[in-house]
């Protein structure tokens, strides 16, 4: 218990430092023409930061995210896909980088389950609809008292 | 049995969430496991002797002057409070010499990292420099301290994110040590 706690205090703390006093490197810039600059603007935001995880690339600040900014940059000056791109930082980082998960048998419960759930829900539903109707037939009106109608209708 | 299906429903709720819940979402599994280790040449850090000088100093070393052996790759650094936390357990098992010990100083300045081993002793056999953080990215690290394990092969066998206790070692880790040879 003692070592867990210890652990967890220890990651802890690795998670938050990860911000501090690192040496950033002057890199030299990349330019870009105009069109690219517009697909690497329309990739960033399906990119995640790892640091921060639910910022994507575009919007972080973090180290990281900003170093693989750079490598993005680069990467779309040197004319690879969008699809090339991506794979490149799943290749290194897995799935996760990207926002939308691919759709492979390891995903198929992520993609198909909501579907699922509602032809479950449905399927729940038109038994409750069929089962109160069946019980509505089965169960005759009682037999009319005449005098308590005529009762009735009179007053 | 009118309420069979939504106990089934908030049985699997439940379950789901116990799973979900009691995962770090922080730990991701690495796309490098089984996959041959990235290809690295980076400078040597001129530093305090080393533990092990089994390596000559070359000024720069890859992935072939560690090829045969299995090797751990530990980066760290000494701006990343979660080194200081495993860095004894380094010490230890640089001592026990069960495998050869590859730091990657990541993003760091030379002066830092000089006066940070100086104080605390020098596990790594060799400490290669990654300044720029490009051999980190090729590794997929997203927060110091990560260790993977390296085979005889060549081929990752296994990512440890976070300070390296001794329990991950002789759990994760130990049982590793002579695969992929």
């Amino acid at each position: 218990m003692r070592s867990w706690a210890a652990a967890l205090l220890a990651l802890g703390l690795a998670l938050t430092a990860v911000s501090e006093a690192q040496v950033t490197v002057e890199k030299p810039e990349i330019p870009l023409s105009s069109e690219q600059e517009a697909r690497l603007a329309e990739l960033l935001p399906d990119l995640r930061c790892l640091v921060c995880q639910n910022e994507s690339l575009a919007e972080s600040r973090a180290p990281l995210a900003l170093d693989l900014k750079y490598e993005v940059r680069g990467l779309v000056a040197s004319g690879k896909s969008a699809p090339e791109i991506k794979q490149y930082l799943v290749d290194r980082y897995g799935d996760f980088v990207l926002f939308r998960p691919p759709f492979d048998p390891r995903t198929w419960l992520l993609w198909l389950g909501p579907i699922g759930l509602v032809l479950l829900a449905l399927w729940v539903l038109l038994r409750q609809i069929r089962g109160s109707r069946r019980a509505a037939a089965a169960a005759p009106l009682p037999p009319v008292d005449d005098a308590a109608l005529k009762k009735l209708l009179d007053e | 049995m009118r309420y069979a299906i939504p106990l089934v429903v908030l049985a699997v709720l439940i379950g789901f969430f116990a799973v979900g819940l009691n995962r770090d979402p922080r730990l991701l599994p690495s796309p490098l496991i089984g996959k041959a280790a990235p290809a690295f040449d980076l400078p040597v850090l001129a530093a305090p002797a080393a533990a092990d000088t089994a390596v000559a100093a070359p000024q720069r070393l890859g992935n072939a002057a560690f090829a045969g052996k299995p090797y751990l790759v530990n980066f760290f650094a000494s701006w990343c409070a979660g080194c200081q936390v495993e860095h004894p357990y380094l010490m230890t098992l640089a001592r026990q010499g069960v495998v050869t010990l590859v730091g990657v100083d990541y993003k760091d300045a030379q002066a830092d990292v000089s006066q940070w081993l100086a104080a605390r002793g020098n596990p790594y056999a060799p400490i290669l420099v990654d300044l720029d953080g490009r051999a980190g990215i090729d590794f997929g690290v997203y927060g110091v301290p990560e260790t993977f394990l390296v085979g005889a092969d060549g081929r990752v066998l296994h990512k440890h994110v976070g300070p390296l206790t001794p329990e991950a070692f002789e759990h994760d880790f130990k049982p590793l040590l002579g695969a992929g040879s």
